[in-house]
C-alpha cells in the first residue's frame, strides 16, 4: 500500500523543522518514527503534503538523569528507554517501555512520537500522567515547558501549535517509598491495548498510602486520570476493602466504548482487574521487592 | 499529481553500498525488492503486523513496510541475503532447517532476522524472552513450536562455536 505522494523534507535542528512546517502550511507533518503516522498514510487515513523528517536531529535521542529528573529526548526509542538506567530505577517507565507493540515497533517508534501523537489507546500517555511530567517544546518563539497535563487536549489533539515540536520528556523521579506498574491488556503484542492501568503509589509505613496516582489508557478520548479512585486511598491503610473500593471507582471513571476490541462493559470489567493487580504490585515495588510485570496477551 | 521530485536513498545493504532514486513514499521493503532486486524480504500483512518484513537497520529489526526509504538513508542494512556466507547457511538458517521450523517459508526470512537480533544481544535466552522477542513476527502454519526448538538450537550452536 502506497500513501499519497508527499515532499519530504529533512531538517538538521527543531528551528529549521519549526521553520519549515511553518512555510509547507498546515497539511505538513513531523516524520520522527513513524510507527502510528506511516500506517495511517498507508491506509490514506493521514495524506500530508509535506514530511519533515527530524530522524536526522543530532542529539535528540539522549536519556540523561540529574538532579531528581530525568529527561528524555524526544527521539529516544521505546528500546532505548528499555535498556535505560533511568527505567531500571522506575519500574513503571521499564513496564511501558518494555511492553509497546513488539520488538520491531520497539525499535523504531519515540516516546515524543507517542505522546504528540496524542493517541487515545497510547502507551505513554497513561504511563507518564502517573508520574509527574512535562514537555519542553520548541517554537518559533523558542521553547517553553507544557505539563502533560495540559498537553494532551484530546483524541489525537496537543497543545502544540502546527509549527511546534517536542524536544524532551522530563519525569520528575518519585520518592524512595514509591513504586509503580504500568499493565495494558491486548489481544496479542503488535496492537493497541484493549485496556491500561497505570499507578503510581506512595507508601507511608507497610500500607498507608501517602500518595497514588491511578490512570485509565483506551477508555476515553484520552488517557484518564481517576482521581475518586485516588480518593478512596490516599491518606488510608490499603487493604482488601479499600482496593475493592478504588477499583470500583476506577470502573465507574471509565469511558469505553464497544469495537472491535471488546464491549464497553467488558472493558469496565478490565478496569477494575487491572487496576487491583496493578496497585499490587506498585504496592510491593514501593517496599522494595523486584516484581517482574508484563502487557497480558494471548501466547506470551 | 504535483510532481513530487525523487530523492537519492543511499544504503548499505549487506555489505554493499547500493543507491537509488525514489519518489520519498517508496517504503524501505519496496525499495530493497524491486530498487536493489533484493527480493527475500516478504511483504505480509503490509499493516505493521505480521513482521514478514523484518530486516535489521543500523543492527535493530525494523518492519520495512512501516519506513520510508529516505528514513534508512546512509544506514547499515542486513536482509536474509546477508546471512549465509559464501553459500554456507548461518547458524540461525541452519537450525530452521534442521528443525523444520518453517513450512510454506513466507514469514521465514523475517523470523530469521528476528533471531539474529535477540542472538545478538541475548546469546542464551529463556523461553518467555525467545517468545517475547518473536511476538512482532506471524508464521500461520507452524504453530511455533518448531520455531521456539529451532532458536533454541542455534543458541546451542552459538554457544559451542
Amino acid at each position: 500500500m502506497y500513501a499519497h505522494p508527499f515532499s519530504y523534507h529533512r531538517a538538521k535542528s527543531l528551528a529549521e523543522a519549526s521553520k519549515l512546517l511553518q512555510q509547507l502550511g498546515d497539511e505538513s507533518r513531523v516524520l520522527a518514527g513513524g510507527q502510528s503516522l506511516i500506517p495511517l498514510m498507508k491506509m490514506r487515513m493521514a495524506r500530508p503534503t509535506a514530511l519533515i523528517d527530524i530522524n536526522f536531529v543530532p542529539g535528540l535521542s539522549d536519556i540523561q538523569s540529574h538532579n531528581g529528573e530525568l529527561r528524555f529526548g524526544a527521539l529516544a526509542r521505546h528500546t532505548d528507554i528499555e535498556m535505560s538506567d533511568a527505567a531500571a530505577a522506575i519500574p513503571i517507565l521499564h513496564d511501558c517501555a518494555a511492553g509497546i507493540a513488539d520488538v520491531q515497533v520497539r525499535n523504531q517508534g519515540t516516546i515524543g512520537g507517542s505522546l504528540a501523537e496524542a493517541d487515545p489507546s497510547g502507551d505513554w500517555g497513561a504511563t507518564l500522567l502517573a508520574l509527574e511530567t512535562s514537555l519542553q517544546c520548541a517554537g518559533p518563539q523558542g521553547e517553553r515547558s507544557i505539563k502533560l497535563e495540559e498537553f494532551i487536549k484530546d483524541a489525537y489533539t496537543t497543545a502544540l501549535a502546527h509549527d511546534e515540536l517536542v524536544r524532551e520528556i522530563i519525569v520528575k523521579k518519585p520518592p524512595r517509598n514509591s513504586g509503580g506498574a504500568y499493565l495494558a491488556f491486548k489481544r496479542s503484542a503488535p496492537v493497541y491495548a484493549t485496556v491500561s492501568a497505570g499507578v503510581q503509589v506512595t507508601l507511608d509505613g507497610k500500607d498507608i498510602c501517602k500518595d497514588i496516582r491511578v490512570v485509565l489508557g483506551s477508555v476515553g478520548l484520552t488517557a484518564i486520570h481517576a482521581t475518586r479512585a485516588e480518593d478512596e486511598l490516599r491518606g488510608k491503610k490499603i487493604d482488601g476493602k479499600a482496593i475493592q473500593r478504588a477499583a470500583e471507582a476506577a470502573r465507574e471513571a471509565a469511558e469505553p466504548q464497544s469495537d472491535m476490541r471488546g464491549s464497553a462493559d467488558y472493558k469496565r470489567m478490565l478496569v477494575a482487574a487491572l487496576v487491583k493487580r496493578a496497585l499490587g504490585i506498585a504496592m510491593r515495588r514501593a517496599r522494595g521487592e523486584r516484581v517482574e510485570a508484563e502487557h497480558e496477551y494471548v501466547g506470551r | 499529481m504535483l510532481g513530487v521530485e525523487k530523492i537519492a536513498v543511499r544504503v548499505r545493504v549487506n555489505g554493499e553500498l547500493r543507491e537509488a532514486q525514489v519518489e520519498p513514499r517508496t517504503l524501505l521493503v519496496d525499495f530493497l525488492r524491486e530498487n536493489l532486486n533484493l527480493t527475500g524480504t516478504h511483504i505480509g500483512c503490509d499493516t505493521t503486523y505480521c513482521g514478514a518484513c523484518t530486516v535489521l537497520l543500523n543492527g535493530r529489526t525494523v518492519k520495512s513496510c512501516t519506513l520510508f526509504a529516505p528514513m534508512a538513508d546512509g544506514g547499515e542494512i542486513t536482509t536474509v541475503e546477508g546471512l549465509s556466507t559464501d553459500g554456507a547457511l548461518n547458524p540461525v538458517q541452519h537450525a530452521f532447517a534442521e528443525c523444520h521450523g518453517l513450512q510454506c517459508g513466507y514469514c521465514t526470512p523475517g523470523l530469521l532476522l528476528s533471531t539474529v537480533h535477540l542472538l545478538n544481544k541475548n546469546a542464551k535466552p529463556t523461553d518467555k524472552q525467545i517468545r517475547k522477542a518473536i511476538a512482532g513476527n506471524t508464521c500461520r502454519c507452524t504453530g511455533y513450536q518448531n520455531i521456539l526448538k529451532a532458536i533454541r538450537m542455534a543458541s546451542d550452536e552459538m554457544e559451542k562455536r
